[in-house]
């Protein structure tokens, strides 16, 4: 804050004036530096609508040293002439005075004097005149007393060649009243205290107003990873929908419940090295539930529940080998599996009670599985890992995303439908199904929606019915029917997020400053 | 998924209807493939090669068409329209018929000596008789062998296809193994003779044939055939002689597949014929082989087999969710090849599943085929009534609610890598390998996929490298699972759950690290205590700087460690400035 004394000087010469005054004008009235004024009218300006000043640039002529010199001396041929007495001065001594040299050459081409180069003892210099005026002296007196208009634009310009003027570019502030002029100062508040909370004084005081222009000071915080945040709204969609989370938490897993299981021949191209990673230690796996293990075997090789199977000669070897999980439907597997023995501990239990009636065991096997099975609604999402190709959208893990319901009778009508809620709850309303292959699905359905933005259809998840060959030598009920469907986690967070590189998002070399940046997940909107 | 390229204009010539280019693409749709790409050799060329390479390519138009991996009869062209002609009901399914050789001569016979029993056992022979080609047949005849070779042949490792022109050799074949220097033929595009070794030299810098030396090299005999007069027919699966090999000439074909899988190759050969008898005089007719086991077993080729299901209409109208007779039911049916009719009795469906449709094996893969044909765009979209109550894993659940209350506590979260090299879990942790527990990838194609992770801390450290333009203090976490080997275990290894968290900035800030634990502890509900509560104690690890470094404890069990890192760790990850971290294990807190 400037001296207060000077603000209100300001404000009384502002008074007395129409209309506005200049800083620099203020300035040479108070008889103060400029900057001192510029202070003081910042310091007015944040005192509110006091004043309003606008900033403004104009060009000034302005004394050089050597011109602030004549203007007070007067001018090197006036020096040179007021030197000369009546009887003349020898030229030597003349060129020894200060003024000497260029007051000679000005005051002889003013033929104010002559030189008498024959003079006894030397040449001489004379006057020729009586009285000269130094006009050079008085205009350069009316530029210094800022009357530099009266002179005109050749005459300043001849005075700026010989480098008494110069010309200069002046800041200045055109200063008019403001709303709420006094030429009385109040101190402006900055902040609210707590004393004048305490004392009721901020009643009486003004405050400085805020820049609501500015930016906020950071949130000092921390951020979820945006992907994260996308899994947090797929988890509470599932959770919204009754589904149950399985546990995931088994990156390795075997071949046998990776894809045995799931009915995918032990030729399959997904288990060939390239796009798979198997474990080298621990290399096999060391326990399966036996009985189980050789009913899969049966299916694969021979066939049964109905089916041709895929009459290979299965090898354990090749069930044992432990791998990266491809995908979280080998969890889904063991799910299922594990469903079907509670249905099956049920159904033994009853046959040792009562095997008498073991004639009627089908029946009552049959009565057993509709009360026991107990339907279910699964979803997990978690890493999956892919020995694959790595580009700009693929990377050798991703998270998958996933939903199972098992029960008796559901449909393919069915999978369509909770496809349809599910997607819904994305914000995606229109789908369409094109029939596809899946070796353990059957039937298989890709899902697309259309994309506003591009005007077609695109991908948007795959899903399908598991085939009885899973199913039954699990020891699930013929009548239960399992649908399933999947997606990436990635993909729907890439488009949320626009984000074009998945190494931006997924692993060590994301861009922190856009985990910082991104905004909350609402998938729906 | 294979891809078929097709040309547009043959298509809708063999189609016999014109289709623009979204009408096409939504029958593809529809019928479960997809027009992936439409292009020109020309543009081809000029994407693989530049441009003038392309010059004075062709640029008639073709259709890439992605097809399912089962759907065999779908890989050429004559596939596709049968395919397709028959789904529009405008053509019948054909029957294909296996016929004894005209004249009442004898078939062609196919010799399978023991000798091949430890390297390719099994063979099957098929002859096509007085067939047709032109040039556009003929290229899609080889294009086909090459699609079957790829897929269901398993890039030749199941199944090897040879294709001969039977006029120049006379049977019987002897199929049989021999070591690779007493073998010598003239092998296909080559212009003198060569012995197998010399072969297998020359092919190892052959483009296309490199892929399949793997598949016999190191056997001690080779798959050969051989004509009653010495001729070499082929070196499966590598290469045919050139001797019998066919052109646009040929008029007889006699087909034999090699194999390790029977099934696969009956399959295959099926398919062959199948799909190129339509250009036979006698179209959809192929002659029988036959073929002789070294235990003088006699098995007649091709199989073309038709199957009969019987299933009924009620099974498919529960399982699709729809409401159509047994009568519509099997018309949908007829109209994927699966001729059809109604039994008579009830609502049951004869289906007959032709030798071209091997993907059906089982009756739902009948129901799917239902669906299709009825669209499964046309089937009305109904919620099931499955009631449940959903339930949370307890360690994501967990997870989830410490994940919101790290970053209220100004932490950032990161979301690195489950895999990594054995240097960022071993050497620049300053651990030895050995000690990790670590789980290993017999087959990674880089270095960054060598070991599953032990630790959370080296991909939040490579977090920090990679952020070092952000302003200090940098305070990250992740909470996930590492992976440790447990004898335990049905697979030997199990996932665990951990929280770690770093601080990095121009001082160490123990003391921050050091309050994020005692916020965690607070947040699960653990007092600061020695017996029931949690405490940290002095304790020594390498990673860590030494005096600088605590163990914690909860109850009583150690669950990780805190402190200062040390220097080399700092180092090693590129990083330059103090940093203390805190690892630990948040499974005992379920």
């Amino acid at each position: 804050m400037a001296d207060t004394g000077l603000l209100e000087a300001l404000l009384r010469l502002l008074e007395k004036v129409d209309g506005g005054i200049d800083s620099q004008d203020v300035a040479a009235d108070l008889g103060v530096d400029h900057q001192l004024i510029v202070g003081a009218v910042k310091s007015l300006q944040a005192l509110g609508e006091v004043i309003s000043a606008e900033q403004k640039s104009s060009k000034r002529w302005e004394l050089t040293g050597e011109g602030r010199e004549i203007a007070e001396q007067g001018s090197h041929e006036a020096r040179v002439f007021n030197a000369i007495p009546d009887e003349g001065l020898p030229q030597n001594e003349l060129m020894k005075m200060p003024s000497g040299k260029v007051g000679f050459s000005k005051a002889m081409s003013n033929k104010w004097i002559r030189l008498d180069k024959a003079h006894e003892g030397g040449p001489r210099v004379f006057k020729t005149v009586e009285t000269i005026e130094d006009t050079v002296r008085d205009k350069l007196q009316l530029v210094q007393k800022g009357l530099s208009a009266k002179l005109e634009d050749k005459e300043k310009n001849e005075l700026k060649k010989r480098k008494l003027l110069s010309e200069v570019t002046v800041k200045s502030y055109w200063i008019t009243k403001g709303s709420s002029f006094s030429t009385t100062i109040t101190k402006q508040e900055t902040e609210l205290t707590p004393e004048m909370i305490a004392s009721g004084s901020w009643k009486e005081k003004k405050f400085k107003p805020y820049n609501f222009e500015a930016m906020g000071v950071a949130a000092d915080c921390g951020h979820l990873h945006p992907l994260m945040k996308v899994r947090t709204q797929f988890r509470q969609i599932f959770l919204e929908m009754g589904f149950t989370e399985m546990p995931t938490n088994n990156f390795i897993e075997s071949s046998f419940w990776n894809f045995d299981s799931l009915f995918q021949p032990q030729q399959h191209p997904a288990r060939d090295q390239h796009d798979t990673f198997f474990i080298s230690d621990p290399a096999l796996a060391h326990e399966f539930p036996q009985d189980y293990l050789e009913r899969v075997k049966q299916v694969h090789s021979e066939g049964g529940y109905g089916s041709q199977g895929y009459k290979y000669d299965w090898k354990i070897e090749e069930a044992q080998k432990n791998l990266l999980r491809t995908h979280t439907t080998a969890v889904s597997a063991r799910m299922l599996y594990k469903l079907a023995q509670q249905v099956n501990t049920h159904t033994h239990r009853l046959m040792l009670v009562s095997p008498l009636f073991s004639s009627d065991l089908t029946l009552l096997c049959g009565i057993i599985f509709q009360e026991k099975f107990t339907p279910v609604k699964y979803f997990s999402i978690d890493r999956v890992f892919r020995n694959e190709t790595l580009d700009a959208t693929h990377l050798a893990e991703f998270h998958q995303i996933e939903g199972v319901v098992a029960d008796y009778g559901l449909t393919l009508g069915n999978l369509m439908g909770i496809l349809h809620q599910f997607f819904t709850k994305l914000g995606i309303t229109k789908l369409r199904f094109k029939p596809a292959y899946n070796p353990y699905t059957e039937p298989s359905m890709e899902v697309f929606s259309y994309h506003e933005g591009l005007k077609k259809w695109v991908e948007v998840g795959n899903s399908g019915v598991f085939r009885p060959e899973m199913l039954l030598p699990m020891g699930l009920p013929e009548g239960v029917s399992v649908i399933a469907w999947g997606l990436s986690l990635e993909r729907p967070t890439m488009i949320k997020y626009g984000i074009n590189n998945i190494r931006e998002l997924v692993g060590h070399k994301v861009n922190l400053q856009m985990v910082y940046d991104s905004p909350i997940c609402r998938l729906d909107s | 998924m294979p891809t078929v390229s097709v040309k547009r204009d043959l298509l809708f010539e063999a189609l016999g209807q014109k289709y623009t280019d979204e009408e096409f693409d939504e029958l593809c749709f529809e019928f479960g493939l997809e027009l992936d790409e439409i292009t020109s050799e020309k543009e081809i060329l000029i994407r693989e090669q530049g441009g003038e390479k392309a010059e004075g390519a062709s640029d008639v138009v073709l259709y890439k068409i992605d097809v399912p991996a089962n759907r065999y009869d779908l890989l050429c062209l004559e596939g596709l329209v049968r395919g397709l002609q028959v789904f529009k009901e405008k053509l019948e399914a054909p029957r294909y018929k296996r016929v004894s050789p005209a004249d009442g001569g004898e078939p062609q016979r196919l010799v399978i000596t023991e000798e091949t029993a430890s390297v390719r056992p099994h063979a099957v022979a098929a002859v096509l008789r007085n067939i047709t080609f032109t040039q556009e047949r003929y290229e899609s005849f080889i294009e086909l062998q090459e699609k079957l070779h790829q897929n269901i042949c398993r890039k030749r490792t199941l199944v090897a296809i040879g294709t001969h022109d039977l006029d120049t050799i006379s049977g019987p074949f002897t199929y049989t193994a021999k070591p690779p220097g007493e073998i010598r033929f003239k092998p296909l595009s080559q212009s003198r003779e060569y012995t197998a070794a010399e072969l297998m030299s020359l092919y190892k810098t052959d483009s296309h044939l490199r892929h399949y030396l793997h598949i016999i090299e190191n056997e001690p005999l080779y798959p050969i055939i051989y004509d009653s007069n010495g001729i070499v027919l082929s070196m499966p699966p590598i290469i045919n002689g050139d001797h019998s090999k066919i052109s646009l000439n040929t008029k007889n074909i006699f087909i034999e597949c090699t194999a390790t899988d029977l099934t696969k190759a009956k399959i295959t050969l099926d398919m062959v014929v199948t799909m190129f008898s339509v250009y036979c005089d006698e179209p959809f007719t192929v002659e029988e082989a036959e073929v002789v086991y070294p235990d003088g077993r006699l098995s007649v080729y091709p199989e073309l087999a038709y199957r009969t299901e019987t299933l009924s209409g009620d099974f498919i109208n529960k399982r699709v969710g729809i409401n159509e007779s047994a009568e519509s039911i099997a018309q949908l049916l007829t109209r994927m090849c699966l001729r059809s009719e109604v039994s008579g009795e009830g609502d049951l469906i004869q289906v007959e599943i032709p030798p071209t449709r091997a993907d059906v094996i089982h009756a739902c893969d009948i129901m799917e085929d239902a669906a299709i044909a009825y669209g499964f765009n046309n089937i009305v979209r109904s919620t099931p009534r499955t009631y449940t109550v959903a339930n949370q894993l307890p360690v994501n659940k967990l997870t989830e609610l410490l994940r919101q209350d790290l970053t209220a506590a100004g932490f950032t979260e990161a979301l690195t890598f489950a895999l990594c090299s054995e240097e960022d879990i071993a050497d620049k942790l300053r651990k030895n390998i050995t000690e990790t527990r670590a789980v290993h990838i017999s087959n990674p194609k880089t270095a960054d996929f060598q070991v599953a992770r032990t630790s959370l801390l080296p991909g939040l450290l490579k977090t920090i490298a990679a952020n070092r333009k952000m302003p200090l203090p940098l305070k990250l976490f992740e909470i996930s699972d590492v992976v440790l080997k447990d004898e335990t275990k049905d697979v030997g290894a199990r996932n665990n759950r951990r929280l770690c968290a770093v601080y990095y900035n121009k001082s160490p800030g123990f003391e921050v690290i050091h309050g994020l634990l005692d916020r965690v502890m607070q947040l699960l509900d653990v007092k600061p205590g020695r017996n029931q509560g949690y405490h940290i104690q002095a304790a020594e690890d390498s990673t860590f700087f030494p005096g600088r470094c605590a163990e914690i404890f909860s109850c009583g069990k150690s669950i990780g460690h805190l402190g200062v890192l040390h220097p080399d760790v700092i180092s090693r990850f590129e990083l330059t400035m103090p940093c203390s971290a805190i690892d630990i294990d948040i499974e005992p807190f379920l």
